[in-house]
Order: C-alpha cells, then sequence, then structure tokens
C-alpha cells in the first residue's frame, strides 16, 4: 500500500507540475510574453506541485508512525475478554498469534476468540490503508487548489521554490543530527541500564577485566570483573604505537610531497599513496597477524626478548600504516593551502628550504596538520579488525608493548557476538563501551575544531 | 594599468630632486640577460648599471619583464622551476650565477619586499627577528632586541607597534604590514634592497609613508623598485629604467627619462599613449 502512494505521489507531483506550468503559460499568452510574468512557468509548476505533494508526505509519515498501533490496539480490543492482555509480555504474544490467524498460518490451536480478532484485525487494516489513500488525496487536492489558486503572472513562484528548497536543505541536515542524537540516547540508556549493575567507579576505575556472569550462582568465577582500565591502556598503548608510525611519516611523506616533490612525481605519489586508505581493514588485520607479529616475535626472540604471538606492537605497527594516507593526504592539502607569498617571503631572507618549512609553512599550516592527526587518532581508536586479529583478547593491564593487550573495540566486539541474553550485565557493558569510546572521539572532534577556529585566521 | 594613464597625463607634476650620488660607482652590472620561461622568451638581452646607494626605478606596462629582472637579482627566479636565466650579473664585481655562489648569502645581501604585505603569521618581533635568527646574526637576546628595535625605527615603524610587539604581525594594517616586510628585510643588513610593486595593495596615506621610508633609507641601501605609478618613480627615483615587450628600452637620469626621453616607446609609454 505504502508502495502504491508513494507511486500516487510521483503523478501527483507530475500532474501539478504540468497543470501550474500550463496555467502559468496561459498568462504568459494572454499578457505577451514569458516577461511579463514574474516567475518562468517551470517554476510555478515546481511550486503547484510541492504544495499537493508536501501535504501528502506528511500525512505518510504520520500515517507511518500511527497506523499499526491503532490497528493493532483494535484487534486486541476485539479479543474475548478471558485472552485480554495483562502485561507487556502478553500483549505482545497475543499480538503475534492473532498476526499468525489473520495470515492464516496455524502453527498451534487457536483458540476461539483469537481467530475472530485475527479477522477484525484483517478489516482494520483495509479501513487504515483506505484512510492513508482518501486523506492522501484529499490533501493533494487542497494543496493543488491552495496553490494554483495563487498563480498569476505577478506571484513570485520563484521565491516561493527557493523557500521550499531550503525547508528541504534543513530537513536533511535534520536527519543527519538526528541520527546523531538518537545514537547517543540508544547508547546512553543501555549505559545507565549498565551502572545500575555495575557501579561507574568501579567500570571506569577498576583494574580487572573479565566480563563473565554466572547463569547459576554456585557456577566457579560467577562474580564477573568489570574494571575497564585495562581496555583504556590497550586502546592508548596501540594508539600511541599507531601515531608513533603514521605522525612522523605522514607528516614527512606530506611535506616532502607538497614541497620537494616535482610534479611528475606528486601526481604518481599520491594516489599511490592514498590507495592505502582503500585498503580494507580485515586485510591489514591478515598482514598483521600473519606477517607482522610472527617477524616482531622471531626478531624479539633472537635478542632474548619475550614476545606474545599476538603484540601490541604489531597491532599498533599495522594501524599505523593503515592511517598514513588520513596523516599525509590531509596534512598535504594544509600545506599546500599555505600561500606562496609567505615561502618567498622567507626565500627572500635568505631562508634554505627546511628552514623555511619549518619556522614559516608549518606553524601556518599547524591547525590543519592538527585537525588530521586528530582524525587519524579517532580512526585508530576506532578501528577493530587490525586489533582483534593481531593484538589478542587479553585484558592485561600493561605498557609494555611486546605483550597481548586488548582494546575497548575488540571487547565491544566479542561481548556482542553470539547468542547473548540482552538484559546481564555482560552485553550492556558493551554499551557502556562504546559511551566511553563515542565520548572520547567526540571530545576530539570537539578539540580539532576549536584549535582550527582559534588559529584560522593566522594567515591571509 | 588605468591609474597609471591617468597619471601619465601629467607626467612632470614634481620634477625629482637632484640625486645626492648621481653618478656613482655601479654597485649591479647587468649584461645579455635573457630568461626564458619555458618557450616564453621573458627577458631579451638587458644590459644595465645600476648605481649604488640610490633608487632606481623600473617602469614599463604589465608583463614588460620588469619583476622578471628583479627577481633574477636576488635568484628569486630559482624557484620557479621552469626558469633559465643566462647572461652575466655582477654584485660588487662577483658573479652571482657563479655555481660556487650561496644562493642563501646571496639574498641575505640582497632583501626583498613583495607586492602584497607578506608578514609571517608569527608575533611583530619574531617576524622582524627571523632574518636575525637564521643567519645567526645576534649572539643573545639583547643583541636580537636592539636589531628588532633598530630596524623598525629605520623602517618608521617603532612608534606604533614598540608597545605591542608580541601581537600577531597579520593583524596589522596594510600600510603597517608593508613597512612590517620592509623592516624584516632591513634586519639582516642587506647591501640591496629590490622592492616589486611594494604600494601597489596600499592606499594612497600608506603609499606617502612607505615613499617617505624610502626616501630616508636611500642614502644607506641600494633600492631597486618596480612600480606602476610614474609618479611615484619620479618621487622616489634618481634612475629609471623603461622596460617594454622584454627589452629595455632607455634608461637614464629620472627627470631627463620623464623630460626628455630619447625613445617614441618611453615617450608614449609616459604620457599614457599606451600601457
Amino acid at each position: 500500500m505504502t508502495l502504491i502512494y508513494i507511486l500516487g505521489m510521483l503523478l501527483v507531483a507530475a500532474g501539478a507540475y504540468v497543470a501550474g506550468r500550463q496555467k502559468s503559460a496561459s498568462f504568459a499568452v494572454a499578457g505577451g510574453g514569458l516577461a511579463r510574468l514574474h516567475s518562468l512557468p517551470s517554476y510555478h509548476g515546481f511550486y503547484v506541485a510541492l504544495a499537493a505533494v508536501a501535504p501528502m508526505l506528511v500525512w505518510l509519515i504520520f500515517w507511518l508512525l500511527t497506523a499499526h498501533r491503532v490497528v493493532d490496539a483494535q484487534a486486541i480490543a476485539a479479543l474475548p475478554a478471558n485472552l485480554a492482555p495483562t502485561d507487556g509480555l502478553t500483549y505482545g504474544a497475543r499480538l503475534r498469534e492473532i498476526n499468525q490467524a489473520a495470515a492464516g498460518v496455524r502453527l498451534e490451536e487457536l483458540q476461539p476468540g483469537v481467530a475472530a480478532a485475527g479477522e477484525a484485525l484483517n478489516s482494520w487494516r483495509v479501513v487504515a490503508d483506505w484512510a492513508l489513500a482518501i486523506v492522501g488525496a484529499a490533501l493533494a487536492l487542497l494543496g493543488f487548489a491552495w496553490a494554483s489558486r495563487q498563480l498569476s503572472p505577478e506571484f513570485r513562484a520563484r521565491n516561493g521554490v527557493e523557500r521550499w528548497v531550503k525547508v528541504m536543505l534543513i530537513a536533511c541536515a535534520c536527519v543527519a543530527i538526528l541520527t546523531t542524537v538518537g545514537i547517543v540516547f540508544s547508547v546512553l540508556f543501555e549505559t545507565l541500564r549498565f551502572f545500575s549493575k555495575v557501579p561507574w567507579y568501579e567500570f571506569l576505575f577498576g583494574t580487572q577485566w573479565s566480563p563473565q556472569t554466572a547463569i547459576r550462582a554456585d557456577q566457579v568465577g560467577s562474580s564477573g570483573a568489570f574494571g575497564a582500565v585495562p581496555l583504556f591502556a590497550g586502546t592508548t598503548l596501540i594508539m600511541l604505537i599507531a601515531m608513533l608510525v603514521a605522525g612522523p611519516v605522514g607528516l614527512f611523506s606530506a611535506i616532502y610531497m607538497a614541497e620537494y616533490a616535482s610534479p611528475r612525481v606528486r601526481s604518481i605519489a599520491k594516489p599511490v599513496l592514498e590507495v592505502l586508505a582503500g585498503v580494507p581493514t580485515v586485510v591489514f588485520g591478515f598482514f598483521a597477524a600473519l606477517t607482522v607479529a610472527p617477524f616482531i616475535r622471531s626478531t624479539g626472540e633472537y635478542f632474548g626478548l619475550n614476545v606474545a604471538s599476538e603484540s601490541a606492537l604489531a597491532a599498533g605497527l599495522v594501524m599505523g600504516v593503515m592511517i598514513i594516507p588520513f596523516v599525509s593526504s590531509l596534512s598535504d592539502d594544509v600545506i599546500n593551502a599555505v600561500p606562496q607569498s609567505l615561502r618567498d617571503g622567507s626565500y627572500g631572507m635568505g631562508a634554505t628550504r627546511s628552514e623555511t618549512i619549518k619556522r614559516v609553512v608549518l606553524p601556518a599550516a599547524l591547525p590543519g596538520i592538527v585537525s588530521a592527526f586528530m582524525l587519524a587518532i579517532s580512526r585508530a581508536v576506532g578501528e577493530t579488525m587490525i586489533v582483534v586479529m593481531a593484538a589478542g583478547l587479553a585484558g592485561n593491564l600493561t605498557f609494555n608493548p611486546l605483550e597481548a593487550v586488548t582494546t575497548v573495540t575488540v571487547q565491544i566486539k566479542t561481548l556482542l557476538v553470539g547468542d547473548q541474553e540482552f538484559d546481564s550485565a555482560k552485553t550492556l557493558s558493551a554499551f557502556a563501551l562504546g559511551f566511553v569510546l563515542f565520548f572520547f572521539t567526540l571530545a576530539l572532534n570537539f578539540i580539532a575544531l576549536r584549535i582550527v577556529q582559534r588559529y584560522r585566521e593566522q594567515y591571509d | 594599468m588605468d591609474t597609471t594613464t591617468a597619471v601619465a597625463s601629467k607626467p612632470a607634476v614634481a620634477p625629482p630632486p637632484a640625486a645626492t650620488q648621481p653618478d656613482a660607482a655601479p654597485k649591479i652590472i647587468a649584461r645579455d640577460v635573457n630568461v626564458h620561461y619555458g618557450d616564453k622568451h621573458a627577458l631579451k638581452n638587458v644590459t644595465l648599471d645600476i648605481p649604488e646607494k640610490a633608487v632606481m626605478a623600473f617602469i614599463g606596462p604589465s608583463g614588460c619583464g620588469k619583476s622578471t629582472f628583479l627577481r633574477c637579482i636576488n635568484r628569486m627566479n630559482d624557484t620557479v622551476a621552469s626558469a633559465k636565466v643566462s647572461g652575466l650579473i655582477q654584485i660588487d664585481d662577483q658573479d652571482i650565477y657563479d655555481p660556487s655562489l650561496d644562493v642563501v648569502q646571496l639574498r641575505a645581501r640582497v632583501g626583498m619586499v613583495f607586492q602584497k604585505p607578506n608578514p609571517f603569521p608569527k608575533s611583530i618581533y619574531e617576524n622582524v627577528a627571523y632574518g636575525p635568527r637564521i643567519h645567526g646574526l645576534a649572539r643573545n637576546k639583547a643583541e636580537l632586541d636592539q636589531i628588532v628595535e633598530d630596524s623598525l625605527k629605520k623602517a618608521s615603524l617603532w612608534n606604533e607597534v614598540k608597545d605591542r610587539l608580541a601581537d600577531t604581525g597579520t593583524g596589522l594594517s596594510g600600510g603597517q604590514q608593508q613597512r612590517l616586510c620592509i623592516a624584516r628585510a632591513i634586519a639582516v643588513s642587506p647591501e640591496i634592497i629590490l622592492m616589486d610593486e611594494p604600494c601597489s595593495a596600499l592606499d594612497p596615506i600608506a603609499t606617502a609613508r612607505v615613499e617617505e621610508l624610502i626616501e630616508e633609507i636611500r642614502r644607506n641601501y641600494t633600492i631597486v623598485i618596480v612600480t606602476h605609478s610614474m609618479q611615484q618613480a619620479a618621487r622616489v627615483s634618481q634612475r629609471v629604467a623603461f622596460f617594454h615587450l622584454g627589452v629595455l628600452v632607455e634608461t637614464g637620469r629620472t627627470e631627463k627619462i620623464f623630460q626628455s626621453p630619447n625613445d617614441k616607446r618611453t615617450q608614449d609609454y609616459i604620457t599614457g599613449r599606451f600601457g
């Protein structure tokens, strides 16, 4: 039904457009040419079409949000008194039975009242569909009539369409913003549920991570420990290793490409470097687990060091390679954006190229470079695949890069994979971790934004 | 070019004062200088002497090669990959295109002020201290302070900025920024200062301040200035070189060029027939 309605909306839009356009064209013929009109006929057409379709769309959204509830309530009301649901759980169960009855599926013996309720459901659905169609058509007609009455040679349809465009753009921006807000709240509520089971100070400051909850009271190790400090430490460690790789390598390659490389070298090297950003993280994970980690292990053993087969160093190094393009590509752009006049000024003073870069170009490009680093850090913190494959799952509280560590993202993935009850402290802790992660990257973005704003006006 | 034509209709507004040292020994000698940008022959066989401790103005229509020649004198054309310079340029009898010459040291001797004020995004103090720092001209903070103060005084900017040396240089007005750039160039004690249309981005009052400044510092420095304003050339320079289509058409004492030029093209340009 919804599909037919949407097709109907398109038809209405097309029809209204043609009608509006023709009416406007007739003004032009009567009034002596298009120049007499304030707006071109196509604007009149768009205006009328928008006025007809917009109320239809609003009604559709309203209907989608409310209609099924009304229909369900009516079906439940049709049940005999002895079957009427008493709480949320039985309400859902009854509704499933009614739906089965309505669809004609007989999985089990139906109680007599349910079949009748199923019929009621079906008939109410038909009513709801008709309500959608009739009210939609009425609204379209009203909108069309209202808009097309307004049309005249002097009517400012052009400005009217402009307003509609603005509304549409605002709506799109709202979708993005509301999604973010929605994510925050959905994670926040689960996090609060988690904190009702495990106190927040234990989560934030506890040093023991062992997210097992007992099914029976007499199980061994039933208590479970939700101290997330080892995870934060592991995340920080791997992030630091990654930035130690990506920071200098990315920045220096950006400097090379922006300041030293000939245009020909640059036109080849830059895309090649950016290919790195396109490699799926799983592939980096293979590389880390199968090539880099064993290499580090054997190298370490050669020097008599005890290296775990899954080490923070391996994961951090490969992650660093992965985020090089984020640092280099953005830094290259901001270095290029530094005005040539500043470089000329410095060369004119007798500065060498590296003095110019160090003392003039980099300070001027600093805000952009900082935000490139911030972006790379949030990328490193949020990265999962490489760490899952190369860093291990053990929640060791250590800053030794040769040991296995685990990160926030890895634990979230581990906690939510497989069959889980959804209200145990174990699964809920994933949301708390997610919330902390989200908060951290949000804070990073905020800091980066502030830095960029603060130093933006330095040149030009 | 519109402004130039308007100005040029009355060329001898203010006859320049006689130069203090009209025929001093040449500081810069150029012989058969040619510049190519890729296929474009931008400068053709320029032969010119530039006298010491005086102001020489390069005039001519846009694209005539005057800025190109200016940028040969401190080898700023080196930063343009496609530029090829041939011929001889000597400063104090030393060939500046000699491979053994260090371009970094050359540019410390030949300062440059650009068309658009380009202070670094640093404090006023750091802008002026930039050159002395990279060339190691000051042994300690006190010496550096002294150099900064002297340079700003010579650029007649000291009184305006002495209380806010830590403020950023880009926060100054356009005219102050340009004088800051001049102070920055003076700070490394160059012998020659090249100015590439230093007033083209400034209003008339700021222009007047910069011209006064040029008049003050010309006793100590050899100054070469590229300008589109014929009035400016007449006001500040003792000698003028007129370029047209990459060729040095005519050069001589300023009053001579403006009052009785030898070449028809010079005559046409300064009276506003073209350009």
